[in-house]
C-alpha cells in the first residue's frame, strides 16, 4: 500500500492542505496506523516533483498558515490506473502459528495446550472488537476496519481447529 | 449463582458415544458459547442442559433441582415455564402466521387468545419483524424466520434462553443482527443465555466459551 496513492486518492474530492490530509487519513481508515505529519509532507512535496499534485493555494483557519495541494491530470490518472490493479493475494500468510504448533511436537510432544490457549488468546481479542462494534455511535469505517481484523481472527481460529486435527498426522512425521 | 449444571454426563446414540463424562456450569445471566468441531456432541450438550433428552448417566441439574430424573411431562412443563428454544431452522409451525407462532407458548400457558396475540405483536416488534406478523413461515426469508423463531423463544420471558446455531442459516451480516436482537432482549430479560455454533464470531458475542472435543469439555476457557 502506497501512502501517495492514498493521498492522491483522498485529494480527487478537493483541494486540500497536509494537515487536513493528515486527519481525513485517520479518521477514514481507522485499523490503519495514523500517518506522520512529517510523512505527509515528505510524500506532497514527492507527488509534486512528480506533476502529480500541484499547489494551488494557501488556507488560514485560526492557525498557521497552511499550504494547500490539488490534484493533476497526471495524478488522477495515475490513482485510477493503482485502483484497477489488485494488491496481490499474500502467498503465504504469518506462519508464526504454524511455527509454534510444530516446535511444541518438537520439544514437548503435544501442541494441544498450546492450541486451546492460542485459542482462547484470539477469541478474547474478538469478543473485545465485538463490544466497539456494539458501541453507539461507532462510524461505518471503523466498523469495516473492525469487520477485517474479526474476519481475519476468525480464519486463524478455524485454522487452529484444523491444525488440531492434523496433529496425529504431523506427530507421525516429527516423532516417527 | 450456579443456574445451570451438567454432572459427568454420558450420552450413547448406538455405537456413538456422543458425551463422555461431560461436567459445565452456567450462572446466571451469563452468556455462554459452546463451541467445538460438527460431530463434538456440542448439541448434545445443549439438549440435555435443556432437558429435551436425558444423560445415561451423571447428573443435570436447574437452579437447585435435578431434572434429568424427571419425567417427559415434567420436563415438559419446565422447558414451557423456565426455558426459551431457538433451532437453526426456526422450527415454527408452518399452518400458523408469525404472529400465531408467536403466541402458541402463552395459549399453552392457559393465557387468552387476545391477550397472547397482544404480546406476539409486541414481540415481533423488539425483534423487528412486525412487517410479517401475518405472513406464514413459508412466506418468510431465512432473517425473518429467525426472528419470529427468537420472538416465539423469549415470550414467556424464560429464565435460560437456549439456542442451537441460531445464524447458522444466515449470511454473515444478518446473522449478526439477528444475534444482535436476541442478546439484547435477552439482556433486557436478564435471561442466562446459552448458544451452540462453530461460528466463532458468533462465540465472540458470549462472555464465555466452553470448548466441547470429542464427547469431552475440552477446556473451559473465560
Amino acid at each position: 500500500m502506497s501512502i501517495g496513492h492514498v493521498l492522491l486518492g483522498l485529494l480527487t474530492e478537493r483541494p486540500k492542505h497536509g494537515y487536513e490530509l493528515k486527519r481525513e487519513h485517520d479518521d477514514r481508515f481507522p485499523g490503519v496506523k495514523p500517518i506522520a505529519y512529517g510523512q505527509v509532507y515528505a510524500t506532497l512535496q514527492r507527488l509534486e516533483r512528480d506533476g502529480k499534485v500541484a499547489v494551488s493555494g494557501t488556507a488560514k483557519e485560526g492557525g498557521p498558515e497552511r499550504v494547500v495541494y490539488e490534484i493533476t491530470s497526471v495524478g488522477t490518472d495515475e490513482v485510477r490506473r493503482w485502483l484497477a490493479e489488485i494488491e496481490p493475494p499474500a502467498p503465504y500468510v504469518s506462519s508464526a502459528l504454524s511455527t509454534r504448533v510444530v516446535l511444541a511436537l518438537i520439544v514437548g510432544g503435544t501442541a494441544d495446550g498450546y492450541l486451546l490457549r492460542q485459542r482462547a488468546a484470539h477469541l478474547e481479542r474478538m469478543r473485545e472488537l465485538t463490544a466497539r462494534k456494539n458501541t453507539a455511535g461507532i462510524s461505518a469505517g471503523e466498523l469495516l476496519a473492525t469487520d477485517y481484523a474479526l474476519h481475519h481472527l476468525d480464519a486463524d481460529l478455524r485454522w487452529l481447529e484444523t491444525a488440531r486435527q492434523r496433529i496425529g498426522e504431523l506427530t507421525k512425521e516429527i516423532r516417527p | 449463582m450456579t443456574l445451570l449444571e451438567a454432572r459427568r454426563i454420558e450420552k450413547t446414540f448406538g455405537r456413538t458415544h456422543a458425551l463422555r463424562g461431560v461436567s459445565v456450569a452456567i450462572e446466571s445471566g451469563e452468556v455462554v458459547a459452546i463451541t467445538g468441531p460438527s460431530g463434538s456432541g456440542k448439541s448434545t450438550l445443549l439438549h440435555c442442559l435443556s432437558g429435551i433428552m436425558c444423560p445415561e448417566a451423571g447428573e443435570v441439574h436447574y437452579d437447585g433441582r435435578r431434572i434429568d430424573t424427571l419425567d417427559e411431562a415434567a420436563r415438559t412443563r419446565l422447558r414451557r415455564d423456565a426455558f426459551g428454544i431457538v433451532f437453526q431452522f426456526g422450527r415454527l409451525v408452518p399452518e400458523l402466521t408469525a404472529v400465531e407462532n408467536v403466541a402458541l407458548p402463552l395459549l399453552f400457558n392457559g393465557d387468552g387468545r387476545e391477550k397472547s396475540a397482544t404480546v406476539a405483536r409486541d414481540w415481533l416488534e423488539r425483534m423487528d419483524a412486525l412487517d410479517v406478523a401475518d405472513a406464514r413461515p413459508g412466506e418468510l426469508s431465512g432473517g425473518q424466520l429467525q426472528r419470529v423463531a427468537m420472538a416465539r423463544a423469549l415470550v414467556t420471558g424464560p429464565k435460560v434462553v437456549f439456542a442451537d446455531e441460531p445464524t447458522g442459516a444466515l449470511d454473515s451480516l444478518a446473522g449478526e443482527k439477528v444475534l444482535g436482537l436476541l442478546l439484547e432482549a435477552a439482556r433486557v430479560n436478564g435471561s442466562t443465555v446459552v448458544l451452540v455454533t462453530h461460528d466463532n464470531q458468533v462465540a465472540a458475542h458470549a462472555d464465555r466459551e466452553i470448548v466441547v472435543r470429542d464427547g469431552a469439555a475440552a477446556g473451559v476457557v473465560a
